[in-house]
Parts: structure tokens; C-alpha cells; sequence
């Protein structure tokens, strides 16, 4: 029954969301309240019969029902608790239906919060939000879906993936899927822009809080994710440049963008068009993150299976959005009113250069990971794009982008002044200049290193230095700098922390580069390996067993400078279901550096294969990710957010009477 | 400045930002960029030594062997021609006799393929796309790799 009753759900879903995606929209061109007014009950009943669904699928899991296909393929029934409820999303089916429970909740938290703007503004955005919908609910329905029962029910399941049997998974793919899905909703902001054919400030600031939400799960759902890679997977590697990895990369590249740009719209009305051009980019590129991942075009972890008929049916969407989408803007932009022109130094100037390297160093991104498979369909080579293409393209743009960022804050709206900057920005030069010397007389040899920790500290500096010239710190009286940090706006709070998160990652990735120390060695009982100031003597192996796997762990005793701190039990788990082996490695934070250690072979005579890694400052990259999340909460939580847009005087409001 | 002239300064520092990108791209795919082969297109091409290749093909029953201080010596082999490659490292956990593996690295003077990465992926049933392709174009993909591939064993 409770199969049944999630995929009814889904059915009802499915036809709510084709009412939704008509009836509004005609009240829209109509000027007919009832009819718009059917766009807010329908986004919640929407929400509610998905979130039924996805409960049902979850109790189906956590219940360990094999009669249903889905739950036989990816659970086996000695599995934790935990992981019997992440299993829910560890496969196809079920993250779809994750992501489309994503969907409607923001279609759903649209219709609640989004009081003060106009009616026909948000029944058409309800209206985009619920073709999105749609079409997705018909992919699972048609060839995804998780409901479908097996007769005879089989006793035991064929287990999860051991790889996705962590924590991790109960935390990544949700944070990941927001920010994805969450980029639909500026994308349905600016397809209901096009339509009405207005486009406002007020615009840019109603659209602003879903971006920060989006962001900020996008952010969060990169670095869990990265984090995850690093200690799961054995290699001590962070970031792959794996075309999944990058599939989540492009639409925080260009949604980092339209957060700026949409800065210079909310204060200037300038760059108007851009910022649909930016908001349609940014889900356009979730949508191909979607198709890379779902479709099997690509194999990696990620592709839990492929089947040819989801992959054309997720490029029918992708055409259909992004074709549609695009064609939109290319019919509908050139009719709206202009925006402003500016001077080139100046914010505003800054804030478009941000969104000139963003948006190219995405373009690079973009070219590396679908140039082998347009490659592939062309002439049947077959290649492989990895990290030497994207450090010599990526990087160099990044790194552009990072000298000039710490001036952006600092120059005035309209024109700016770039040699007082520059003299405001005279200690954090200072800091990066004593910090590059002391690293290439302490650390020396690859002189990328010093550049890049001068670099890391020159961005780090700058957002202190911003944050110390508005509050005022050390030219007026402590009492007059308190009430200005009281008084400052939280959103240049949030600006600050965002890029001081940027600078300590970058730093962080600097460190772990350029001067990690790795052995790969083979030990046998009693051995002692060095690396860095730590001794590290491998004891003995011994057997364990958990719910659904048994592991042979290895003892190390970790020693610095002779002085025992600590041990690290690295093992090999073998999962009997799958007939499957990974490797967990053991972490050891010291500060924070890590050393890392995880295991190989084991061989008969007793010896162990080991790979021992000495990471500086490795945590740094993660807790970047962390500072510019919470850069983000308070740039949400600023005032002007809150009390919404100001209803701008009729005979101001840009109103672009459409050519009809 | 003119509205006129702004205008152009911006488009002309856009297209000037794009137009770096591009020869770093071009610049990019000249060195950094790594072709896909078959033990079959490694004899066929005649692929010169100290050119980076990707080599796939299965790991030969048998051939496997360790050596001093984690060395290890197997061939891949497409059912046509096999390579011997040697290995200095920890291969991952889905190396096997028999399975699939796509090997990175260089062919030496005497024809041997010196890898630097060994990537077996991260499931059972996984068979790289490249491998599964070359070997079907050689005629020896059996049906037993595709059953392992497709839906459930019902009991």
C-alpha cells in the first residue's frame, strides 16, 4: 500500500502542477484575481502531496520493503538506521524525487513569502516555477520511478553502494540539490520579467533572497562534498576536476556572478538585461549539471545507472529550458528600457569585472568538461580533460580575479577612486608582502607557493581592511566604532565574510599543494615512516566487524619528535552484498594540518601497503567554505531584505508596454 | 567620456578577457590533454614513446605480479594485442585479474607502458565506458560483462 499511495501522490503532484502551470499565468494576462489566485494554493497542495510521496519512499526504506524494487536494489536490511533514511536518495530514483521535493518547496515558500510583490508578477513566477515541475514529475513518472513493486518480493536486498554508506550522504546531496534548485527560482524571476516586459531594482531585491539561500546551500553542498571526496575516497585528493565536480562548479561560478550584478541593479538600475541573461545561465547550467550526472553520459560515483531513454528525456528538458529560456530573452530583452551607463572605476565597474573573470573562468570550465564528450560524438576520439588543463585556464583568470577583488568593496558607487583605495589598501599589501618573504625563506622552492599565500593574505587583509575603514577602527573614538559596527549593514558584514572565506580557502588549497609531503610506502609490523616532524610505526592488524560489512584495521602509533600523539586505525571494510572493498582512511587534525593515512594491499607475509600524507593547512579549505555560508546567513538576514522592496512612484516605474 | 565611448571601453575590455581565456584554452589543449587507446591502437598508431596516453583494456588473467617496494607488473589486453604496464603505488580497491582498467602514462623505448595513475572505478558491476567501447570494437565483449550490468538477480 504505502508504495501505491507515494506514487498516487506523485500522480496528483503531476496534475496540480499542469493547472498551476496554465490557470495563473491567464489570470496574468487576463488581470483576473481568481485565476491568479490559484497559483498559491496549488504550489502548497503541490509541496504537500510530493512531501507525501517522498515520506512514503522514505518508510519504504526505513521498513526495509524489498517488495519494492528501488528499496531491493540499494538496501540491505543489517544497515544502520541512518543510512536505511539516506539510502531514501543513494540511487536514481530516489534522488530525483528528492529533487523535485526541492522543487516544490521553494515553489511552496514562494507562495507563502512572497506577500509584497505584485500578483501578476508572482502568478506567472508560480506558473514558470510549476512548468519546471512538471516536466520533472513526468521524467520520474515516465522512466524514473521509484514505486514500481517486484513479485516475489526477494528476503535480502543487494545493499548501497559502500562508498555512499557515510554521513556524508545524508547531508551532501540535499545541500547540493537546493543550491541547484534554488537557482530556479531567480530563473523563474527573470522568465516572468520577460513575459510582463518590466524589470526594476525592486526586482533585483525580490529576487535577492532566494539567490542567497541558493548560494549559500550551493557553497555549503561544494565543500561537504569536497570534504567527503577527500576522506572517503583514500586518495587525499580534494578536488578532482571530475565533469560531475565541475557540473556543480559553472552554476556557482555564474550564480556568484548574478549575486553581484544583481548588487548594481538593486542600486543602480544598470546591467538590467544581463542579470536575466546571468539568472537563465545559472539554472541552465543546474539543468546540465542534472543531464551530466542523471543522463550516464558521464561515469563516475555519481552515475548510480544509466539508461538511454532517461538520458534523451533530461535532454528534451535541458533543450526545452535553456532553448526556451534563451529564445525568450533573445525576443523579449531588446523591448525593455535600458539601463544606466556608468564610469568605469567605480563599484559598479568593480562589480562587472567580478562578473566578466566569473563568468570566463566558467566559459573554461564549461569548454574542458563538454569538450571531450562533443569530441567523442564528433569523431569517436576518445580524451581525457583533467587538473594540468584546469590549473592553466582556470587558474590564471581566478587568479586575476582575486588580485582586484579586495578594491571592489572599497571604491564608491559611481566614481570611484582607484589611487585612495589603493592607499586604504596600503597594510593589507604590507601583510601580503611579509607573508610571501616569510614563506619563501621558510618554505622556499616552488615559487607558486609564496605568490599564492601573498595572494591568499592580500584578499584575507583586504576584507579586514573594509570592514576597519567603514566601522572607523583606530582614527575614531571606541564608543563611535562600536555604534558604527552596530549600525553597519549586515549585507557588508556578509560581503567581508564571504571574501575573508574565500582568502582562507585559498590559503588553505595553497598549503595543501604546494607543500604537502606524501610516502607510499610498504611497512611490515614495527616499521617506522617519517614524514614532515612525524614518526608514524605501524603496530599490528587486527579484524573488526560492523552491521552489514567486516573490516581488517591496521594499528599506527603516531609520534612527533618521539612524543606519542596519538593513533590512527585506517582499514579495509568488505562488504559482503556487493562483494566490495573500500578503503577508510584514517585523519589525525593537528591544528590545522592533517595527516592522513590510508591503506593498500595487505599482503600474506604480513606487510601493508600505505599511503601517509602530511597536509598543511588542508582544513583550511573547508572552513573557508564555512566562513563564506556564514558571509552569506548574514547578508540574508540584512534589514532591507526584510522590509521589502519600496513601491516605486507609478510614473517612475520602468513599465515597458509590450509590442503587440 | 561619451555614452558611446564607455560603451566600447567595456566591450573592448570584455572581448580582451575572452580573447586571454581563449589562447589559455588553445594553449591548454596543445599539452594538457590526453587521448584514450586501446592495447589494439597502441600497436596500430605506432604511439611514440614519452607521449602521455590513457591505455584501458581488462588486466590479463594471470599476468599480475608484485615486485620490490610496491612495484607491480600486469598487462592490458583487448583480446587482440597486450600491453606490458609496470606500476610503482597502491592500486585501488577494484583492481583485479580479469576486470577493467584505464592505466595513465607513458610507453617507454621497449614498448613497456610506465603508468602513474591506475584508476579502476568505484563499483563492482563498473566496466569504463572506454574500455566496454573498445572492446566491443574488437569483438570480444562477452554478454557475462553486460549481465552484470543489467537489473536484479531475482532469487
Amino acid at each position: 500500500m504505502i508504495a501505491e499511495v507515494g506514487h498516487y501522490a506523485l500522480v496528483l503532484a503531476l496534475a496540480l502542477a499542469l493547472i498551476q502551470s496554465v490557470v495563473p499565468l491567464i489570470g496574468a494576462r487576463a488581470r483576473d484575481g481568481a485565476l491568479m489566485a490559484v497559483a498559491t494554493p496549488t504550489a502548497l497542495a503541490q509541496f504537500a502531496f510530493v512531501a507525501l510521496s517522498f515520506v512514503m519512499l522514505v518508510s519504504c526504506y526505513v521498513g526495509s520493503d524489498f517488495s519494492v524494487r528501488n528499496v531491493f536494489e540499494n538496501l540491505h536490511s543489517a544497515m544502520p538506521l541512518i543510512y536505511k533514511f539516506t539510502s531514501t536518495w543513494g540511487n536514481h530514483e530516489g534522488s530525483m524525487l528528492l529533487w523535485v521535493l526541492i522543487l516544490s518547496l521553494f515553489g511552496a515558500l514562494v507562495a507563502v513569502f512572497a506577500a509584497n510583490i505584485p500578483d501578476t508578477l508572482k502568478a506567472t513566477v508560480l506558473a514558470v516555477q510549476a512548468w519546471i515541475a512538471a516536466t520533472f514529475y513526468l521524467f520520474i513518472l515516465t522512466t524514473s520511478n521509484p514505486f514500481l513493486r517486484l513479485d516475489p518480493a526477494p528476503f535480502e536486498g543487494r545493499d548501497l553502494n559502500p562508498i555512499l554508506q557515510d554521513l556524508g550522504l545524508a547531508i551532501h546531496p540535499p545541500l547540493l540539490y537546493l543550491g541547484y534548485v534554488g537557482f530556479s527560482i531567480s530563473f523563474s524571476f527573470a522568465v516572468a520579467a520577460l513575459i510582463e516586459g518590466r524589470i526594476d531594482a525592486a526586482w533585483a531585491r525580490r529576487v535577492r533572497p532566494w539567490l542567497l539561500v541558493a548560494w549559500m546551500c550551493l557553497t555549503a553542498g561544494i565543500s561537504m562534498g569536497s570534504y567527503w571526496a577527500y576522506y572517503e575516497l583514500g586518495w587525499g585528493g580534494w578536488w578532482f576536476w571530475d565533469p560531475v565536480e565541475n557540473a556543480s562548479l559553472m552554476p556557482w561560478l555564474v550564480g556568484t556572478a548574478l549575486l553581484h550584478s544583481a548588487v548594481v541593479m538593486e542600486k543602480r538600475e544598470a546591467l538590467k538585461i544581463w542579470n536575466l541573461l546571468l539568472a537563465i545561465l545559472t539554472f541552465s547550467l543546474s539543468l546540465i549539471g542534472t543531464f551530466l550526472v542523471r543522463s550516464g553520459v558521464l561515469t563516475s560515483v555519481h552515475a548510480f545507472a544509466s539508461d538511454p531513454l532517461r538520458g534523451v528525456f533530461i535532454l528534451a528538458i535541458l533543450v526545452l529550458f535553456i532553448g526556451g529560456g534563451l529564445g525568450l530573452f533573445a525576443w523579449r530583452a531588446p523591448l525593455l528600457r535600458q539601463g544606466g551607463l556608468f564610469a568605469p572605476v567605480s563599484r559598479e565597474g568593480a562589480l562587472v569585472l567580478n562578473n566578466l573573470f566569473l563568468t570566463t573562468a566558467c566559459a573554461t570550465v564549461f569548454v574542458g568538461t563538454l569538450y571531450p564528450l562533443a569530441l567523442e560524438a564528433l569523431t569517436g576520439e576518445k580524451i581525457s580533460v583533467g587538473a594540468p588543463f584546469f590549473n592553466t585556464t582556470f587558474g590564471p583568470v581566478f587568479a586575476c580575479l582575486l588580485v582586484a577583488l579586495p578594491f571592489g568593496p572599497l571604491l564608491s558607487w559611481k566614481r570611484g577612486d582607484l589611487a585612495g583605495v589603493a592607499q586604504r589598501l596600503a597594510g593589507a599589501f604590507l601583510v601580503a608582502l611579509i607573508g610571501l618573504a616569510a614563506s619563501f625563506v621558510l618554505e622556499g622552492k616552488p615559487l607558486l607557493a609564496p605568490l599564492g599565500v601573498g595572494l591568499a593574505l592580500f584578499v584575507i587583509t583586504g576584507a579586514v581592511t573594509d570592514i576597519c575603514e567603514r566601522i572607523g577602527l583606530l582614527r575614531t573614538p571606541l564608543a563611535t566604532v562600536l555604534r558604527r559596527a552596530a549600525g553597519l549593514p549586515r549585507s557588508a558584514w556578509g560581503t567581508a565574510f564571504a571574501h575573508l572565506g574565500l582568502g582562507i580557502t585559498l590559503l588553505g588549497i595553497v598549503g595543501e599543494t604546494q607543500w604537502g609531503a606524501e610516502r607510499i610506502v610498504s611497512v611490515k609490523p614495527g616499521d617506522k615512516v617519517a614524514v614532515r616532524n612525524y614518526d608514524v610505526t605501524f603496530d599490528r592488524t587486527f579484524n573488526r566487524t560492523g552491521p552489514n560489512y567486516t573490516e581488517l584495521a591496521a594499528a599506527f602509533t603516531v609520534r612527533r619528535h618521539g612524543e606519542i600523539v596519538g593513533v590512527m586505525e585506517p582499514s579495509k571494510r568488505n562488504f559482503a552484498a556487493r562483494q566490495m572493498t573500500t578503503t577508510e582512511s584514517a585523519l589525525m587534525a593537528r591544528g590545522v594540518s592533517q595527516l592522513y593515512l590510508s591503506l593498500g594491499e595487505v599482503n600474506a607475509d604480513g606487510s601493508v601497503g600505505i599511503r601517509l600524507y602530511y597536509k598543511p593547512l588542508v582544513l583550511l579549505i573547508w572552513l573557508g567554505g564555512v566562513v563564506m555560508v556564514l558571509g552569506g546567513g548574514l547578508s540574508l538576514s540584512d534589514r532591507r531584505l526584510r522590509v521589502g522592496a519600496p513601491k516605486p512612484a507609478r510614473a517612475k516605474a520602468a513599465v515597458m508596454v509590450p509590442a503587440e | 567620456m561619451t555614452r558611446k565611448q564607455r560603451r566600447l571601453a567595456m566591450i573592448a575590455g570584455g572581448l580582451s578577457v575572452l580573447a586571454v581565456a581563449v589562447l589559455l584554452v588553445l594553449f591548454a589543449m596543445k599539452d594538457s590533454i590526453v587521448f584514450f587507446n586501446s592495447p589494439t591502437d597502441v600497436v596500430e598508431k605506432h604511439i611514440a614513446p614519452g607521449a602521455r596516453i590513457r591505455l584501458g583494456g581488462l588486466v590479463a588473467p594471470g599476468s599480475l605480479s608484485r615486485g620490490e617496494a610496491l612495484s607491480v607488473r600486469f598487462e592490458v589486453t583487448d583480446g587482440n594485442h597486450a600491453i606490458a604496464v609496470t606500476y610503482q603505488g597502491l592500486l585501488p580497491d577494484l583492481f583485479r585479474e580479469g576486470q577493467g582498467v584505464v592505466a595513465e602514462g607513458t610507453l617507454d623505448g621497449a614498448g613497456v607502458f610506465k603508468a602513474d595513475n591506475v584508476l579502476a572505478k568505484h563499483d563492482e558491476t563498473y566496466m569504463p565506458k572506454e574500455v566496454a567501447d573498445a572492446l566491443k570494437k574488437q569483438g570480444h565483449w562477452k554478454d557475462e560483462y553486460e549481465s552484470k550490468k543489467s537489473g536484479p538477480v531475482l532469487p
